[in-house]
């Protein structure tokens, strides 16, 4: 689809969002009736939804942890969402209070909720902008006056590269991201999947796709394809709960449908 | 992993009731967290939560214990859920079921509290607890939902900012650009346009609001732009570009770099189009006109080469093998003598007249008429309607001659040559077209001119060998294809053999071995005749060398051809010299024979060169005396000493029982008596048979050469001769 590019993004509200049904599923009201209505059709079809995306929260946590502990304390959390609680900049200033993190979204009103939440927030800004178009996030205000280019920086993809088709060439963009950040620098990233456990997604996957963001299931080979040039840490890429967990789960890890890694760039 | 059943909880709880009193909390504590963890979406890990809930624990055991009783704070115990993003409606049903079942166990009431009382206390505290979560749960519910209005709000305020923003630069760069820009919809009817578009066409910006795209067409139109005009607006194409002409309000055209694209919307549904237009009205012109000069003949305003070999190609390029070809390659006769005698004024005149009769030759648009240069024109006709169609126009130039041109008063007539030929496009290549169209003129130029000749493959081939030989000439001389052979001159009078001519042979790697017939007229005409004469003298010299060390006295004389071109070449003299020296031959053994045509039209310079070799002591012979002008004129002016008659006087002669050709015999008795007048001595060549041979002697001819006596042969065959001695010839003594 071609548009012209000084259009603007319209805002479309009778359309369910991505990232409000995120909330809705993390138990957020931060919502309108037409996310509800179509996360509930998902979950119909897939009810454990909220635990898998719980589960990939709680790896989130997990990863940004090892980030500081590793002495990373700049965060790229690109597809952000909505800040609900857990928050990358909560998480991460916890352990270091120094911390910085820019949001980066393309849904507008996801981008104006983070505003609107990190506003009296120094160490936090937020930016609206398309994976797809990695240079303007590199090259944004927000990413030049926040992070600095010396140290080390965590690039986070959680829970986004399945809304990106294989016509986008996510690799390409992962690269170009990567080849921005200095030495030091990890990703930390998740992604749905179907290997391992029966697939209940296709129907969950139309909701997405009538939605006009599909949903993309890839294996483990293709997700870890994402860490090239990367050096990925113990235990590799496994399944959200598999990943340094905090307390044993006696859950079959591949319910939660979903891989988790984290790369360091030498 | 949903409801954790309280039965073994309470067993393991029960057997560790005598721990501390802050042992029974922590217990309590981890039931709790235990059974609420699945239910909430807080990123806590469990011993997180059960940390979190140890003071709340805490607090629930205090309340039991208040006196007076005060269930206030349970309230706010079930508020603090919510707040730590407990705010599933199982995580209240689950925290309750806790409470209910274990938090008597875990802190027993005060002795003084009845069981009853104490039940009462708990059902009480259940219900501040619950009406706490549900009063948090609500206003966090409430809070997000106008935080997310109000993100939304925030969102969309700024997208109709942007919106504007893009709009009013979206309207300064319509209006303000140097291109036409027009808007219509789908249907084709024009919903806006800029200035600069209106201007260019002439108009008035509202004039185009009640038109139509469909109204736009024009005869010069590329053929595909309304073809992909409706592929755009049916959504196949996304833009398409051409170079397109209009009428401006006033009847003539503007010419446009016109692009039009398509506007979907954000389903990709067609919307629009916008078409944007430079006027390159001036660059079109230009290019056009400057494509004319590049592909027309200033002088005759016919297509030039270039255009022919254009519409040539394209012909064959059109894809379909059997597309039929005409082509007509024409040459007027005797232009030269015309721009000779009147000057090249009268001559370019000519040109224009007869280029306008040609083309009022032709009939159709698949037809042209192209100069290629000089007096040299080309028709070509593509996919003849009949297949007269070529013929008919070829005899049509021929007619169009037929009445003199009028130049300067003088009546001129002029005659055209012409090569036709006709083939599918499959069956040739172009360049093999146009050449054998010209070879084909030139058999009608051979046939005495002012005629069609339609090709013909055989003698095509037979030229193109021709062309290959010549081509092939250079290489042949390199890598040594050329050897020599030698055919004896005979003294008629003894039989001696006095001398050897050498005669050049080429052994061509697929042809054999080929004849001078075939090769020295293609040599001369390319020039090569010069390095390949010298070869030829240096091989033949260095050969009567080896005979006379080898016969000493009864060696022969060597008898060398001389080209026209050789002749004229101003290095001759110091190239035999040098030769000469080269061989250690002296000069006396040297024969060379030259023809009359090396003679006529010879500068002074050529003719000192000829005098000054005679004068080192070579000798002269002019070869096929008779054949040419036979001016004897140049026997004055140069020291030749033999004359050579020509095999065409001897043929006459040849049947034994015949009386002969009185008239041959009589000429050949002429030069004879004439050569000897002016002391000449005669050779006469292609003798045959023995009454020939006695003819000439009869006729005192000095020397004969022909097949009677030997073909042409390797040197040794001379030595041979030479060895054999005198009276082989004489008196039969070889029948
Ligand atoms: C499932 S949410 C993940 C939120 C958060 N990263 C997490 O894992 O908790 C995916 C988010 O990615 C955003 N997103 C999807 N495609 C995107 C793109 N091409 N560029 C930027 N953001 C995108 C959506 O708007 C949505 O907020």
């Amino acid at each position: 689809m071609e548009r012209p590019v000084w259009a603007p993004h319209g805002i479309d509200l009778t359309r369910p969002s991505v990232a409000r049904m995120y909330d809705y599923y993390l138990g957020g009201s931060h919502n309108f009736e037409v996310d509800r209505a179509a996360a509930r059709t998902a979950l119909e079809v897939w009810p454990d939804l909220p635990m898998i995306m719980r589960a990939n929260r709680a790896f989130m946590r997990r990863a940004v942890r090892f980030a500081v502990d590793s002495g990373i304390k700049q965060f790229l959390d690109i597809g952000s969402g909505i800040p609900t609680f857990g928050n990358v900049h909560e998480v991460a200033r916890a352990a270091a209070p120094d911390a910085r993190v820019v949001y980066v979204d393309h849904d507008p009103v996801a981008i104006a909720h983070s505003e609107a939440i990190v506003a009296d927030d120094d160490q936090t800004s937020v930016l609206q902008a398309d994976l797809l178009k990695p240079d303007d996030i590199i090259g944004s205000e927000a990413v030049q006056r926040l992070i600095d280019g010396g140290e080390p920086v965590a690039l986070m993809l959680v829970a986004l590269l399945h809304f990106v088709g294989d016509q986008d060439s996510p690799r390409d963009i992962v690269a170009r991201l990567r080849d921005a950040l200095p030495p030091g620098s990890c990703l930390i990233l998740t992604h749905a999947t179907n290997e391992g456990y029966a697939d209940p997604a296709d129907e969950e996957r139309d909701v997405y796709k009538r939605m006009g963001s599909p949903l993309i299931m890839r294996t483990r080979q293709e997700v870890l394809s994402f860490f090239d040039g990367f050096e990925v840490v113990d235990p590799g890429v496994v399944f959200y709960s598999q990943w340094r967990p905090d307390a044993a789960d006696e859950e079959d890890p591949a319910r939660y449908s979903g891989y988790a890694g984290f790369g360091l760039k030498r | 992993m949903s409801q954790v059943p309280p039965g073994p909880w309470a067993a393991s709880a029960a057997r560790t009731d005598d721990g501390s009193a802050d042992d029974g909390i922590r217990r309590f504590a981890a039931i709790w967290s235990r059974v609420i963890d699945p239910y909430t979406a807080t990123s806590m890990t469990r011993a997180e939560l059960e940390e979190h809930l140890l003071p709340l624990t805490r607090r629930l055991a205090a309340i039991l214990e208040s006196v007076p009783f005060d269930v206030r704070p349970a309230k706010d115990i079930g508020r603090a859920m919510v707040q730590a993003h407990c705010t599933d409606p199982q995580v209240l049903s689950q925290s309750l079921t806790v409470i209910d079942a274990y938090l008597l166990l875990y802190r027993p009431p005060a002795e003084s509290l009845p069981p009853e009382a104490a039940r009462g206390h708990l059902a009480r505290l259940q219900h501040a607890f619950a009406a706490g979560f549900a009063e948090a749960l609500r206003d966090r519910t409430l809070a997000e939902q106008e935080a997310i209005a109000h993100a939304s709000l925030a969102a969309q305020a700024r997208a109709e900012r942007a919106l504007h923003a893009s709009e009013a630069r979206f309207r300064a760069l319509f209006e303000g650009a140097a291109i036409g820009i027009g808007i219509s919809d789908l249907e084709g009817n024009i919903l806006d346009v800029n200035e600069t578009l209106a201007r260019m066409f002439g108009g008035r910006v509202e004039e185009f609001r009640t038109r139509n795209v469909n109204e736009f067409m024009h005869p010069d139109d590329a053929p595909h732009v309304w073809k992909q005009y409706r592929e755009l607006i049916r959504g196949e194409r996304d833009h398409y570009r051409f170079e397109k002409p209009y009428f401006t309000h006033n009847g003539s055209a503007v010419w446009t770099n016109l692009t039009v694209s398509l506007i979907r919307d954000q389903n990709g549904t067609p919307q629009y189009q916008v078409a944007m237009m430079e006027d390159i009205t001036e660059r079109k012109l230009l290019t056009d006109r400057l494509r004319y000069q590049a592909t027309h003949d200033p002088l005759t305003g016919l297509g030039n080469r270039a255009l022919f070999f254009e519409r040539l190609a394209e012909a064959f390029d059109s894809g379909d093998e059997s597309t039929r070809l005409g082509l007509c390659y024409l040459d007027l006769d005797g232009f030269k003598a015309v721009n000779d005698s009147l000057g090249h004024e009268a001559g370019d005149r000519l040109l224009v007249a007869v280029a306008e009769r040609f083309t009022g030759c032709l009939t159709g648009r698949n037809q042209l008429v192209a100069r290629m240069g000089g007096d040299e024109f080309v028709a070509l006709v593509v996919d003849p309607d009949c297949p007269e169609e070529v013929a008919g126009l070829a005899r049509r130039f021929l007619a169009a001659l037929d009445a003199p041109v009028r130049i300067d008063g003088r009546e001129l007539s002029v005659t055209v040559s012409i090569g036709l030929l006709e083939c599918t496009a499959a069956s040739m290549k172009a360049a093999q077209m146009v050449q054998a169209a010209d070879i084909t003129l030139y058999r009608a130029k051979a046939q005495g001119g002012n005629r069609l000749a339609v090709f013909d493959a055989e003698a095509n081939a037979r030229e193109i060998t021709r062309y290959g030989l010549t081509t092939r000439l250079p290489a042949a001389l390199e890598e040594g294809e050329f050897f020599l052979e030698y055919q004896p001159l005979v003294a008629l009078g003894d039989g001696r053999v006095m001398g050897a001519e050498a005669l050049v042979r080429w052994r061509h790697p697929q042809q054999g071995v080929l004849g001078p017939d075939r090769f020295v007229a293609l040599a001369e005409q390319t020039g090569l005749i010069v390095p390949l004469g010298y070869w030829v003298l240096e091989q033949a010299c260095r050969q009567a060398r080896a005979w006379q060390l080898e016969l000493e006295q009864g060696a022969p004389r060597i008898n060398v051809n001389l080209s026209v071109r050789q002749a004229r070449n101003p290095g001759l003299v110091n190239d035999v010299a040098r030769i000469l020296k080269e061989t250690e031959l002296d000069a006396s053994s040297l024969h060379l024979e030259i023809t009359e045509s090396a003679l006529i039209g010879a500068e002074d310079q050529a003719l000192d060169a000829l005098r000054e070799l005679t004068d080192m002591g070579i000798g002269l012979a002019l070869d096929d005396f008779g054949t040419g002008y036979s001016n004897l004129s140049y026997l004055r002016r140069i020291p030749v000493h033999t004359l050579k008659i020509d095999r065409s006087f001897i043929s006459g002669l040849q049947h034994p029982d015949a009386p002969g050709n009185p008239r041959d015999e009589k000429i050949v008795a002429g030069l004879v008596s004439l050569a000897h007048t002016l002391d000449l001595a005669v050779t006469v060549e292609g003798v045959e048979t023995e009454l020939q041979a006695e003819r000439m002697r009869a006729l005192q001819c000095e020397t004969a050469q022909g097949w009677y006596f030997a073909r042409p042969g390797p040197p040794d065959r001379i030595t041979a001769l030479c060895a054999a001695g005198a009276d082989r010839w004489t008196g039969g003594a070889c029948a």
